[in-house]
């Protein structure tokens, strides 16, 4: 392995919107996030969170700056091949879950391991375990209508997931989940981190959960107030 | 790559079962579009077909001769004067190659008979009518010399006449009643059957035509029109030019005059119908088209509404790795499943009613390949285009933005 880190931002931007209307979510962001790490991202609604998180996942671009993903410069990948990173290194929990409708659980978890073109027998296996991890055993055939906020969440985590990707992005994983469930998917997040090597970055609001990471990063208002390390226990 | 197609086909297939209601809204407006096209050209056709053999079946040697010009654009055929019986006369004795002239004077009048009544066309004529119309007596007898110079009260009855006034008593020998006078009835047509526009031809009365000009149009010249035909073997064009020269002559029409009256035979009959039930099945074709055009618009209608939850179920699966071409693949398999199942499906159709209504209405059933393909693929069009458009463009967005979208 090199020294390079697995992530590295310098003098990321991100502005919604043009003219008066225009604003500036991220003012310059420099971070450095070796692989392995487990980080966590706190700060106040509306500090910029998610929209660094989107940017780490290759969701969106940045205003200005560069990413490096394993010494890659992302901006110079075209769609196809940011669709690619994507689909080989990356797992996503989104916010609002982003489940497919009238799908059931199985069929959403399963979908990455399609696009990745594993073998029928392999994805069916694969996504029952790790709807296994999150706690739905039994859930498998429900369509995210049938199932509680919690539950989609974990739905949103086993996909993320399935795939064992090299970075997982969550961005409150644990958002809709009571804290004991809170603290099985965060034990789950630390054994995917500790052995199988999977960085995770991961947004939350709530201190205890931010707790099981080695490195907490506050955000305000667009910028990184503070950073701090944890030795691992 | 086959691992790729199959994918977007296993994706495509979860899709339509996903979305039952939207899938069966879509091949429900192809089935409908496809099916109106190909059920009116086809009954057109057949109707087309029906005409002209029932116009062959007329036979080769028949004209008719009628006052006025021919219709058609910019001609005219009021105020032209009516042939007269010595018209008759002059034409047998002069064209010989004629083998019966006879002339028509009729009206539609009421009938009475017992205490049944009936609508019927009544027609003077002689006993050349039975040779121009290609009729047969069923039983009794045709007219008499002195019958017809007399001008006697007799008459020979259709079928259906004789249906819907005695029943089934022989009518012969007994009093018919035409407007206000008294007719015996002396014989009965066999019947013919339904004529090329659908008319029952054997719904008519037969007299005499001095009869009929005294008692029935109160006019003892004139007669509105003859039919005449022709001797085996004999062309018509030229024998139409002998009519047509002795006609201006006898009505003494100047070298710069038009004519005033016209000699069609058969075969223009057939045009002048058939050109008819072609502007009919170009208007049906029409209608069929514009059901076609609404088939589209309910799907593009679906399609449209439902392009705020696909265009965030494209982001979706833009986020977790699916590439741009994938995803149209799997749209495009979708739309092209769906609307070639409408297309089959609206072919079946189209062939089920079809051949229950040729059969109902005794019209021959003529399968045209050409009108099925055409509505085929043009649904099919409709639909992979309304259905592939939307998701056309909400692939080119960039994930975040699809996830975004409402
Ligand atoms: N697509 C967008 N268009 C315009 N403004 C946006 C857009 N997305 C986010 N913003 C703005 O950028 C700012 C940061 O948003 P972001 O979603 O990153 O906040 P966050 O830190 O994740 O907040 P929360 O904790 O509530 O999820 C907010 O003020 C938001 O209004
Ligand atoms: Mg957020």
């Amino acid at each position: 392995m090199s020294d390079s880190p697995l992530i590295r931002l310098r003098g990321i931007t991100k502005t919604y919107g043009n003219g008066v209307a225009a604003f500036q979510a991220l003012k310059g962001i420099d971070l450095d996030i070796p692989a392995g790490q487990f980080v966590a991202i706190m700060g106040p609604s509306g500090s910029g969170k998610s929209t660094a998180l989107n940017l780490l996942g290759c969701l969106d671009g940045p205003s200005s700056g560069s990413y490096r993903f394993r010494d890659i410069g992302v901006d110079t990948l075209d769609r196809q091949q940011r669709a690619l990173l994507r689909r080989h290194c990356l797992g996503f929990v989104f916010q609002g879950f982003n489940l497919l409708a009238r799908t059931s659980a199985q069929e959403n978890v399963e979908l990455p391991l399609l696009y990745r073109g594993a073998e029928t027998a392999q994805r069916h296996a694969a996504a029952r375990e790790a709807l296994a991890h999150v706690g739905l055993t039994g859930w498998e055939h429900h369509t995210p209508a049938e199932l509680s906020g919690g539950q989609q969440q974990r739905v949103a985590i086993a996909r993320a997931i399935v795939t064992r990707p090299l970075l997982l992005l969550a961005d409150e994983p644990t958002g809709n989940l009571d804290s004991q469930r809170g603290h099985e998917i965060m034990e789950l997040l630390v054994t995917l981190n500790r052995q199988q090597g999977i960085t995770i970055v991961m947004v939350t609001h709530e201190p205890e959960m931010a707790d099981y990471a080695d490195r907490i990063i506050r955000f305000s208002d667009g910028l990184v107030a503070s950073d701090h390390e944890k030795e691992r226990a | 790559m086959t691992q790729m197609l199959l994918n977007a086909l296993l994706l495509a297939l979860r899709a339509i079962r996903r979305n039952l209601m939207r899938s069966f809204l879509t091949v429900l407006g192809v089935v409908i579009g496809v099916a109106a096209v190909i059920t009116m050209v086809t009954l057109g056709n057949g109707a087309t077909r029906m005409v002209s053999d029932q116009i062959s079946s007329l036979g080769s040697n028949l004209l008719i001769l009628r006052p006025g010009q021919q219709l058609g654009p910019g001609r005219d055929s009021a105020g032209a004067q009516n042939f007269k019986l010595s018209d008759v006369d002059a034409i047998e004795s002069q064209i010989p190659s004629l083998r019966a002239v006879a002339p028509v004077v009729g009206s539609k009048v009421t009938l009475v008979a017992g205490n049944q009544n009936w609508q019927s066309q009544v027609n003077g004529t002689t006993n050349a009518y039975l040779t121009t119309g290609n009729w047969t007596l069923a039983a009794g007898r045709s007219f008499e010399d002195d019958e017809e110079s007399a001008g006697k009260a007799v008459c020979i009855l259709g079928n259906t006449v004789r249906k819907q006034l005695f029943g089934n008593v022989s009518p012969i020998g007994n009093e018919l009643r035409v407007k206000n006078f008294s007719c015996q009835v002396i014989g009965l047509l066999r019947a013919k059957g339904q004529g090329a526009m659908g008319q029952d031809q054997d719904d008519i009365v037969l007299m005499p035509v001095r009869t009929a000009q005294r008692r029935l149009i109160g006019n003892v010249t004139d007669v509105s029109m003859l039919m005449l035909s022709l001797r085996d073997g004999v062309s018509a064009d030229p024998v139409m030019e002998q009519i047509r020269r002795l006609m201006r002559e006898r009505r003494k029409l100047a070298e710069h005059m038009d004519d005033d009256f016209h000699v069609m035979d058969t075969k223009q009959i057939a045009e002048t119908l058939s050109g008819t039930i072609r502007t009919m099945t170009g208007l049906l074709g029409a209608v069929a088209a514009v059901s076609l055009l609404v088939g589209g618009i309910g799907i593009m209608n679906i399609m449209l509404v439902s392009v705020t939850e696909r265009t965030r179920e494209i982001g979706i699966r833009l986020a977790i790795g699916a590439l741009e071409h994938e995803v149209l693949l799997q749209f495009l398999i979708e739309a092209v499943v769906l609307s070639a199942l409408g297309g089959l499906i609206g072919i079946a159709l189209s062939l089920v009613v079809c051949l229950a209504l040729t059969a109902l209405m005794h019209m021959p059933f003529l399968f045209n390949p050409g009108i099925n393909l055409l509505a085929f693929f043009f649904s099919a069009l409709i639909g992979i285009v309304f259905g592939y458009m939307p998701a056309r463009r909400a692939a080119g967005l960039d994930p975040i933005v699809a996830l975004r979208f409402e």
